[in-house]
């Protein structure tokens, strides 16, 4: 059967994605695909132990190998000062392990062979003398005064501690304490997790003697910012290095950072002037290529006896790995957007403190489809919000109406010092109920605790805070967050745009094309987006913490309405008229009040190449780098409802409803898509995974049978979404980003409805992930009979 | 060890390793690049292709043992410009995003059809339960499959409930 054309989509429409015509033939172009001639594969050895010291290396046997090219060890790296690379967070991080090695898994040495099987059989001929030293597991125990010392490589380093910080008014939330009828505290784990995307991290390093250019294609959710790192350690010129990101096949913040093997690719191709490539196993991917969260928090609620929130107080202990390679904008940021806990509720005062670690483990953490620690933050807030309503004898969602920010107070200025963008969260919350029916839920919930079925009913509202973000408050590693679009029409009417963001599975070639199509009155068809390559896409930070619509979105608009100046002047000439005299109208120019005195985009461009006004220049064409006024605030309401098998302690998902508001939807096909996706994820953290260590700090989760992500069986049969649309005061066309809110907001839903399902048993809290075993403990300890 | 297989109705020979996996002989010997690998256990179902018209975890099976059978991936399901009615189903329903699974699920959901030309809802979760996706949250994945069913015997009279 023939393809179906279609024609003439436009912002806002469902169109299908101009993407998919590749990847639904196995046409997709992934790092792993790339074959060049000539090109070498490599392996990485990896520590065995959590914390040693590494005596002595000998990879002689590996070298004799027929098909080994090359063997690079910490010691070669360090003569060429390479052995260590900067963190985004300001660290540094071994490439290959010269002293010691911090976790298991770290990064020993590279093989370069002819093939994969060879490079991976030549690692059994190399010998490490490792000498086993004391390891810290537990993340609490790395504040012990006599736990080992982690980073003996830095000479500021006495302890375990990265960074003490704290954010608030200390004074006015212990005052609401003391002042206050009912206050309420819960400790609480967010587990270590791994964002785990389908294809794994790697590259391809192609250095040309002749040129002296070295070309990278690596699965990067921010290539431009890559080169210049990748300039900075290698001391490499930025002009001869061209990062291609081409598909990625999911990142999930996975593949935010520079990893050791992309380093080394690098070295080995310089060195032996052949494209090298590593592409890492799954169980490498799981071990040693950042982790999310592992936050170990303390949330307190200071409340009226009728449930007015006087204040909110955190303390956090944040679990870094070996390397602190956190996802942070900015060193103001070591917990990144964490000051955003007390979310979209009024509270008069807040206050947080924190210390980061060093622990055994590997490093990050990342951002895992969150921006910069607000998935920690919601699930704090709404879980101690619970919390509160259970100690208040006070139904939830009446505790949350309560507190939420009424719509006349925004633009509303938190205590934290966030400017909110115009959310009406009550509007959200009245919807999501709406759709759960939740009186009859209710009802439900009564019976079937007749009936002596454990059933739970959970809630939890949220604001997001994404877009990072203005250069008055973020940067990466120096580099201001902004993003960038460059436009350019051709002379029959098509353009090309091109974006410094990156999608890993967003649908950026479709929907930038609808920004561009709404703009210009052409057809997202006639639009072809361009990104992942830094020698031909203007500089952008790239794709993480929901931030390529609220800022390389707000830069496509903005350039698409720079051309459009230009295309007035040209249709002022065309037309014989006067600019001023001139209006914008369904996608062309006319002459006010004579609407068939009309000029459209098409014949414009056509003009803009053989017919230009005599003081105009030719072309039709603009950039712009668009720095974001203020953050975007997407917020939702979610309803889960669980049923929980008192003989095997499964949690079943029953009903999940999820109600967001990213404010105008530039292809809400794509924003459903996303939203499932998300909220599979927040499922997949609240019920099924974790990463785990042994005392000696062995991995306990390094393949797809120990760490579990949802399957089709594990998620509800209908994701029950439903929108509220509120434009955001904060960006050109008045939307958010959107991919995040889901992961944010959905395991507080999922955990709440579990606990709610326990608390006629005495349960207020639980941690995740809620595992059949868990929750069969729970269960037991509480006297619940199986049957 | 020399082998004969029949790929996408095309006889391909090649000389590989005895360990050499069915995944990397698709992909990295024959060039086809649309059979993903994305775990090292078996347990992703990026990898799957049909053996003798059945799906299999090309990472579980030795190129060897293909010898002298017929393989067929994603490449084959359709051809030039024509799409398969599950590719059409894929784009129609929004059952992809970054694409990575998607050659191993239109697979899964070939077989799956032949098989089973009208299965029900809880049939189409389990056939493919074996196939991760970290993207969609799976729903707008079996509707995909759904429509590719819906419009498989566009003579058949559907009565619905
Ligand atoms: S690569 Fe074959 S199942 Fe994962
Ligand atoms: S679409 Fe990305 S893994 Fe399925």
């Amino acid at each position: 059967m023939a393809v179906e054309t279609r024609q003439g989509h436009t912002f806002g429409d469902r169109m299908p994605r101009k993407e998919d015509g590749r990847f639904i033939r196995g046409r997709g172009k992934y790092v792993d695909d790339l074959q060049l001639p000539g090109m070498l594969h490599s392996a990485i050895l990896r520590s065995p132990f959590a914390h040693a010291r590494i005596n002595g290396i000998d990879v002689s046997a590996a070298l004799e190998h027929p098909k080994v090219r090359a063997v690079i060890t910490g010691k070669d790296l360090e003569e060429q000062g390479l052995a260590w690379m900067p963190t985004i967070a300001g660290d540094t991080q071994a490439v290959l392990a010269t002293d010691k090695v911090r976790f298991q898994g770290q990064e020993v040495a590279f093989v370069v062979a002819d093939d994969r099987y060879s490079a991976q059989d030549a690692l059994e001929l190399i010998e490490v003398d490792y000498e086993p030293l004391p390891v810290i597991v537990e993340t609490p125990r790395a504040l012990d005064p006599e736990a080992p010392v982690i980073r003996d490589d830095k000479a500021e380093q006495t302890n375990n501690v990265i960074f003490e910080w704290d954010h608030g008014d200390k004074e006015a939330t212990e005052r609401a304490f003391r002042e206050a009828d009912v206050t309420v505290k819960q400790e609480m784990i967010y587990p270590r997790v791994h964002p785990a995307p389908m294809e794994t991290c790697g590259a391809v390093a192609d250095y040309d003697v002749g040129t002296g250019k070295m070309t990278l294609w690596v699965t990067s959710q921010a290539p431009h910012a890559h080169r210049t790192l990748a300039a900075i350690v290698t001391g490499l010129a930025e002009q001869q290095i061209r990062v291609i990101s081409p598909d990625i096949g999911g990142g999930f913040g996975n593949k935010v950072p520079i990893y050791p093997g992309y380093v080394c690719v690098a070295v080995a191709s310089l060195v032996l002037g052949r494209p090298v490539k590593w592409m890492e196993s799954r169980a490498e991917n799981l071990m040693s290529t950042s982790f999310a969260r592992d936050y170990h928090m303390v949330g307190e609620i200071a409340a009226t006896k009728d449930g007015n929130i006087l204040g909110v107080r955190v303390d956090v202990l944040s679990d870094h790995g070996a390397f602190n390679a956190h996802a942070q904008p900015g060193d103001i940021w070591p917990m990144g957007f964490f000051a955003i806990f007390p979310s979209c509720y009024d509270a008069p005062a807040a206050y947080a403190e924190a210390t980061g670690v060093y622990s055994n483990k590997a490093p990050g953490g990342i951002a895992y489809r969150c921006s910069f620690r607000v998935t920690e933050a919601i699930y704090l807030m709404e879980r101690t919000m619970d919390v509160l309503a259970d100690e208040l004898g006070m139904d939830p969602v009446e505790l949350r109406r309560k507190n939420l920010i009424p719509a006349e107070k925004q633009p509303y200025e938190s205590v934290m010092g966030w400017t909110y963008d115009g959310g009406d969260y009550h509007a959200a919350l009245d919807e999501a109920l709406r759709i759960a029916d939740y009186p009859a839920l209710l009802e439900e919930q009564r019976e079937a605790r007749e009936q002596g079925r454990i059933m739970g009913i959970g809630v939890s509202t949220f604001t997001e805070i994404v877009g990072a973000g203005p250069k008055k408050k973020c940067h990466i590693a120096g580099l201001e967050m902004f993003d960038s679009a460059e436009l350019r029409m051709h002379p029959t009417g098509k353009a090309v745009l091109k974006i410094g963001v990156q999608s890993q599975g967003q649908g950026h070639e479709t929907t930038f094309a609808q920004i561009v199509a709404g703009e210009l009155g052409i057809p997202a068809e006639d639009v072809e987006v361009h990104h992942g390559d830094t020698d031909h896409t203007p500089y952008g930070l790239g794709t993480y913490g929901s931030r390529s619509t609220p800022v390389g979105g707000a830069a496509a608009a903005v350039v698409s309405r720079k051309v459009r100046e230009k295309a007035k002047k040209i249709a002022a000439h065309l037309l014989e008229a006067a600019e001023g005299d001139l209006e914008w109208e369904n996608g062309g120019f006319q002459v006010k009040g004579s609407p068939n005195q009309r000029k459209e985009m098409a014949e414009i461009a056509f003009a803009a190449y053989t017919n230009t006004p005599p003081d105009e220049e030719a072309g039709l064409e603009g950039v712009a780098y668009y720095d974001p006024p203020e953050m975007t605030y997407p917020f939702g309401a979610y309803v889960c409802v669980v049923e929980i098998d008192k003989g095997t302690g499964q949690v079943e998902v029953k009903r999940f409803i999820a109600v967001d508001d990213c404010g105008v939807r530039i292809n809400p096909m794509i924003v459903e898509g996303q939203i499932h996706g998300g909220l599979a994820q927040g499922i997949g953290t609240a019920l099924m995974e974790v990463i785990q260590f042994d005392e000696e700090g062995n991995h306990l989760n390094s393949n797809f049978m120990d760490y579990l992500i949802p399957t089709s069986m594990e998620v509800p049969k209908v994701w029950e979404t439903g929108e509220t649309v509120t434009p955001s005061t904060h960006h050109p066309l008045g939307a958010r980003g959107v991919a995040e809110s889901p992961t944010v907001g959905s395991p507080a839903a999922v955990v709440n409805a579990v606990v709610d399902a326990l608390s006629p048993y005495g349960v207020r809290h639980v941690d995740m992930p809620l595992t059949p075993s868990k929750v069969w403990g729970v269960l037991r300890e509480n006297g619940v009979e199986p049957f | 060890m020399r082998i004969q297989v029949n790929v996408n109705g095309e006889p391909r020979e090649a000389d590989v390793e005895p360990r050499l996996l069915l995944v990397h002989f698709v992909r990295d010997t024959l060039g086809l690049t649309g059979t993903h690998w994305g775990c090292d256990t078996s347990n992703c179902g990026a990898c799957t292709v049909h053996l003798d018209g059945e799906p299999v975890k090309s990472c579980t099976v030795l190129a060897v043992r293909a010898n002298g059978h017929d393989v067929t991936t994603i490449e084959g399901v359709s051809s030039g410009a024509d799409l398969s009615l599950l590719q059409q189903g894929f784009r129609e329903e929004h059952g992809l995003q970054c694409g990575f699974c998607t050659p191993g699920m239109i697979m899964t959901a070939t077989a799956l059809l032949e098989r089973t030309p009208r299965p029900s809802e809880d049939e189409i979760r389990e056939a493919i339960s074996g196939n991760l996706c970290r993207c969609t949250g799976y729903q707008y994945i079996i509707k995909s499959i759904e429509w590719a069913a819906k419009h498989n015997a566009p003579t058949r009279v559907e009565v619905m409930p």
